[in-house]
């Protein structure tokens, strides 16, 4: 399992929550059809061969590799400078990375099962994570301490994706809840969207939120009321705990489907704008670059830069593949 | 007397007086030896017989100490050559003397009554004591014993504030009693009643309980043998003498019982200053507590002149005052004496209960063999019973005879009359009562009879209960047989009955179906129409309902509004929570709650099942909220409707 995520400089990507049966065994570095120019942008993937991989995106090639987990790599994320990586795992542990010498930081234990999702606050001085067992545990980054600083156990069931911004964190769990914890006024609000969710985000201009669920549906909704903004569907999402994004200017809503495609709709009319055929298992994850037209895929092992043409097209430009363990 | 040592070989000479000299000693036995009986050598510096009277003595332990020399380094402060009494002849040993030698109880044995020598001992050391007065330093170093009698009666089983005798049975409730009519204010109550309570007392109590007896309050002895009045008490010299704000009126008359103060208080609790002289100047130094105030002038008014307390009133009126003003004063301070709350535009009687004619009644006279136990007496329907008991159970009731049910108005009925006037069925008696004769077949028969077949019967249309369901053969003779009970047949249960079965099998039917009837008698009360029946058959087993998730009643508004795409309000539910100090630190927020401690929810509380309660690793008690991790998907959800 493969997983990419986009990062300011480092991406790294979240895995899904299922497993795919097939592996591809080979590691093929083939040639970008197109180049860019684009430097200083990593590619971490985590996989289900217990490890991180740092790539470089331009290069296609490998960087390092972080080792250490007990069971695949569920999510990873880096933080603002790079200097330092969080993971998460099925072996229960929040692992913190230091980059250059790939050492372990820190190994935090306390989850219940296995950790779904993992990120970095802004100024990286946080690692939150959430857990199938329903809580997300806030980990100090700074002290020496092992235990979490505070532990949210709002959720009734597992906690399948989380979002930190600056002063908020958004958490959507298995129980069909959205909830957004806002630490400047110290409240809690709670989206009911009845199926269980699988994956949260932020709008860029922090006025929404995209959930998507169970239902096959992504929906937009405004984060000061709760209303639904906009209603995507069309993809299908039925089983496997797949992503969405939105693009870096919020124009466009993007989600994974279960039938190998990835959907962009038109944020506004909600209309869909393209099906993009990655490939023909499901596509686990995606990640938007955070300022350019760039589209990052994992399916299967394979993890998919895409990118813009001025034409709006979107064309394949560098393939990673990841050997399996 | 001295004691004697002989040594051989060594003369002794002891104090009183010369001792004959032991036998004389062969030279070849006159050797030394040393402590471990070794022969001494004197390597050459001694090698002639020449003893000098100290016979082979020298160099041993006894050769050169002197006989009489005993040394007292060590032993100076027991030595006690002589004591007063060596001194003293038999006449100031005897009674009169001035060591007069008495056989007196140790501190051990002593009782608990003031020893008179030992207090007069105690009056003169006081007064050549330091601190005139004050046996400060005795009291100190009192050792804390009890006597030898109190050890004594401990060990035999006697606790601190109980009598001393043998044990008493039923004392307890003789006790509750009395108090009991004190605190009422009531008559006595009669000796039969006591005597019946001891009864039941004794029965709810073990027999062979008894008490020990309550302790005797001492009771002063002390003659009254001066002139003053009763409650005089005096002028107390320490409080006088203390002055100072503290002392105020001093009431020379008061209602305590102040002999028995006398024998019991030592030392009042309080008293500043004891013993000693106190004052305005004494007790103002730099280590005092609290600065008296050096500066008090005595008043006159704190002394009395005139017997007998203060004036009432304000003394302007004196014993002629108008009745009206001394009563609303009385009043007044009556008010503010009573502890309770007083109603607005109330105030305390003035003459007491008794002298009403609306007074206390004295509880009603129990019969002896009455006990406190209510026993449902049974609804019998007075037609099915024999005469002689209906005639006895009307009597019960209080009524000779059944009278109409206007009589008296509607105010006037029994049970039995509501009951015809409502049209309900017979109630069943409670099974627990002891006095319901069993029925016997005939009667059960004929009350069922009597159900079915009433009008009320007759209005049910179709059969509601079904017991006998699973066995179709059975049911439709049941049906037969109810309708032939509601047709008024009296044979209906032989009719309905299977005449292919055997005898036995019949038998058990009869039975079987003669109860069935009479356990689901139609409901015919006005209240059956608010009653239908139940989707579920009583008699299948129902131990597994169906519940679908979504039938959970607490989000059955927010599915809604979630199916009708109305997300907003109903969707959205906000709590106050508290993030954590550090988090808010780490985040470089201000905490938005600095005061509170908590953290997380605090106004939520739920209990959370789960496995993963159980599995979790090592939480600290520093991580705010209790990891308690949710319940399975199941679980009907714990958030309150905002």
């Amino acid at each position: 399992r493969v997983s990419g995520v986009f990062h300011p400089l480092i991406f790294s990507r979240p895995t899904s929550f299922s497993l795919p049966v097939s592996f591809s065994p080979t590691l093929s570095l083939s040639p970008p059809p197109l180049s860019f120019s684009a430097d200083g942008n990593y590619l971490l993937s985590c996989g289900s061969d217990k490890s991180l991989k740092l790539w470089s995106v331009s290069r296609g090639t490998l960087l390092k590799t972080y080792s250490g987990h007990g069971y695949e790599v569920l999510d990873a994320d880096g933080s603002y400078d790079n200097s330092q990586l969080c993971s998460c795992s099925s072996d229960k542990t929040v692992i913190l990375w230091d980059v250059a010498t790939g050492q372990v930081t820190r190994k935090l234990r306390g989850h219940a099962g296995k950790v779904n999702c993992v990120q970095f606050n802004e100024e990286a001085t946080v690692i939150l994570s959430g857990s199938i067992d329903g809580t997300v545990r806030c980990w100090d980054t700074r002290s020496r301490k092992f235990d979490p600083i505070q532990i949210l156990d709002e959720a009734q069931d597992g906690v399948s994706s989380l979002k930190v911004s600056e002063h908020e964190l958004l958490t959507g769990s298995v129980d069909g809840r959205v909830r957004r914890y806002d630490l400047r006024m110290g409240q809690l609000h709670v989206d009911f969207i009845n199926s269980p969710i699988t994956c949260v985000c932020f709008s860029a201009d922090g006025q929404c939120t995209l959930t998507s669920s169970l239902d096959s549906t992504v929906r937009l909704l405004d984060k000061s009321t709760g209303e639904m903004l906009g209603e995507y569907t069309g993809h299908k999402m039925k089983g496997y705990k797949l992503d969405c994004c939105l693009s870096s200017k919020d124009t466009h809503v993007l989600s994974c489907s279960e039938d190998g495609h990835v959907y962009c709709w038109d944020l506004v009319e909600g209309s869909l704008m393209l099906k993009l055929p990655v490939g023909k298992a499901v596509v686990q994850s995606l990640s938007f670059h955070p300022s350019e037209t760039r589209l990052l895929t994992a399916m299967e092992g394979r993890v998919q830069v895409w990118g813009a043409e001025p034409e709006e097209t979107e064309e394949d430009v560098v393939v990673v593949q990841q050997e399996k363990a | 007397v001295c004691s004697l040592v002989l040594v051989q070989g060594v003369s002794v000479v002891t104090s009183s007086g010369p001792v004959e000299y032991p036998k004389p000693v062969p030279l070849h036995e006159q050797t030394v030896k040393d402590e471990k009986g070794r022969y001494q050598r004197f390597h050459g510096a001694f090698t002639g017989g020449f003893s000098a009277g100290y016979f082979n003595t020298v160099g041993t332990k006894e050769g050169w100490t002197p006989a009489t020399f005993v040394s007292s380094r060590q032993q100076k402060a027991g030595r006690q050559n002589a004591r007063p009494e060596d001194f003293m002849d038999e006449e100031d040993l005897g009674d009169h003397g001035i060591a007069p030698r008495q056989i007196t109880t140790t501190a051990d044995f002593a009782s608990g009554r003031k020893d008179v020598i030992r207090d007069k001992a105690r009056a003169i050391t006081s007064l050549s004591a330091p601190i005139p007065g004050d046996t400060v330093l005795e009291d100190l170093v009192a050792p804390a014993r009890s006597s030898m009698g109190v050890e004594l009666l401990r060990k035999m089983g006697w606790k601190d504030g109980q009598g001393v005798g043998p044990r008493v049975k039923r004392r307890l409730c003789k006790q509750r009693a009395d108090s009991a009519t004190r605190a009422f204010g009531s008559a006595s109550p009669p000796n039969g009643s006591s005597e019946s309570q001891d009864e039941e007392d004794g029965e709810f109590l073990p027999e062979n309980l008894t008490f020990a007896p309550k302790d005797v309050t001492p009771i002063d002895f002390t003659p009254k043998v001066d002139l003053h009045g009763l409650g005089y008490r005096g002028l107390n010299p320490l409080a006088a003498l203390r002055g100072g704000p503290g002392a105020g009126h001093i009431n020379l008359f008061t209602m305590d019982s102040d002999r028995t103060n006398s024998l019991f208080g030592e030392d009042r609790k309080g008293q500043r200053r004891r013993g000693g002289v106190a004052g305005q100047g004494f007790g103002v130094g730099a280590m005092e507590d609290d600065d008296e105030d050096i500066y008090h002038r005595d008043i006159m008014s704190n002394y009395d002149t005139v017997l007998g307390g203060e004036e009432p009133g304000d003394g302007l009126y004196g014993w002629t005052a108008p009745q009206q003003y001394n009563r609303t004063k009385k009043d007044h301070s009556k008010d503010a004496a009573y502890l309770g709350k007083i109603l607005e535009g109330f105030t305390l009687a003035s003459d007491k209960l008794e002298t009403k004619t609306v007074g206390i009644f004295p509880p009603p006279n129990l019969p002896r063999d009455f006990r406190p136990v209510h026993y449902f007496r049974p609804v019998v329907d007075l037609s099915s019973v024999s005469p002689m008991v209906a005639q006895a159970l009307q009597t019960s009731r209080g009524h000779m005879a059944q009278e109409a049910p206007s009589k008296g108005g509607r105010h006037q009925l029994d049970s039995a009359q509501r009951r015809e006037l409502l049209g309900e069925a017979t109630l069943q008696g409670s099974l627990l009562n002891p006095s319901r004769f069993a029925p016997h077949a005939e009667q059960q028969q004929q009350e069922a009879l009597s159900v079915w077949s009433g009008p009320t019967a007759q209005a049910q249309t179709g059969q509601t209960f079904k017991p006998f369901e699973r066995t179709p053969h059975k049911q439709a003779r049941y049906d037969l047989y109810i309708d032939q009970l509601k047709q008024g047949d009296r044979d209906a249960l032989e009719l309905s009955l299977d005449p292919t079965m055997t005898e036995w099998e019949r038998g058990r039917e009869r039975d079987e179906f003669v109860r069935a009837a009479l356990l689901y008698k139609p409901s015919s009360s006005s209240l059956s129409c608010r009653f239908t029946r139940g989707k579920q058959d009583d008699g299948v087993e129902a131990d597994t309902v169906e519940v679908t998730r979504d039938q959970e009643n607490d989000v059955d508004d927010k599915q809604a509004a979630v199916k009708m795409k109305m997300f907003g309000k109903l969707t959205r539910d906000t709590f106050e929570w508290h993030p954590d100090n550090l988090l808010c630190k780490r985040f470089n927020i201000p905490d938005p709650y600095p005061g509170s401690g908590f953290v997380g929810m605090p106004k939520v509380k739920r209990d959370k099942f789960s496995v993963f309660n159980f599995l979790t690793v090592s939480e600290s008690p520093t991580a705010s909220a209790s990891p308690a991790p949710q319940g399975n998907k199941q679980s009907v959800p714990l958030y309150p409707d905002t």
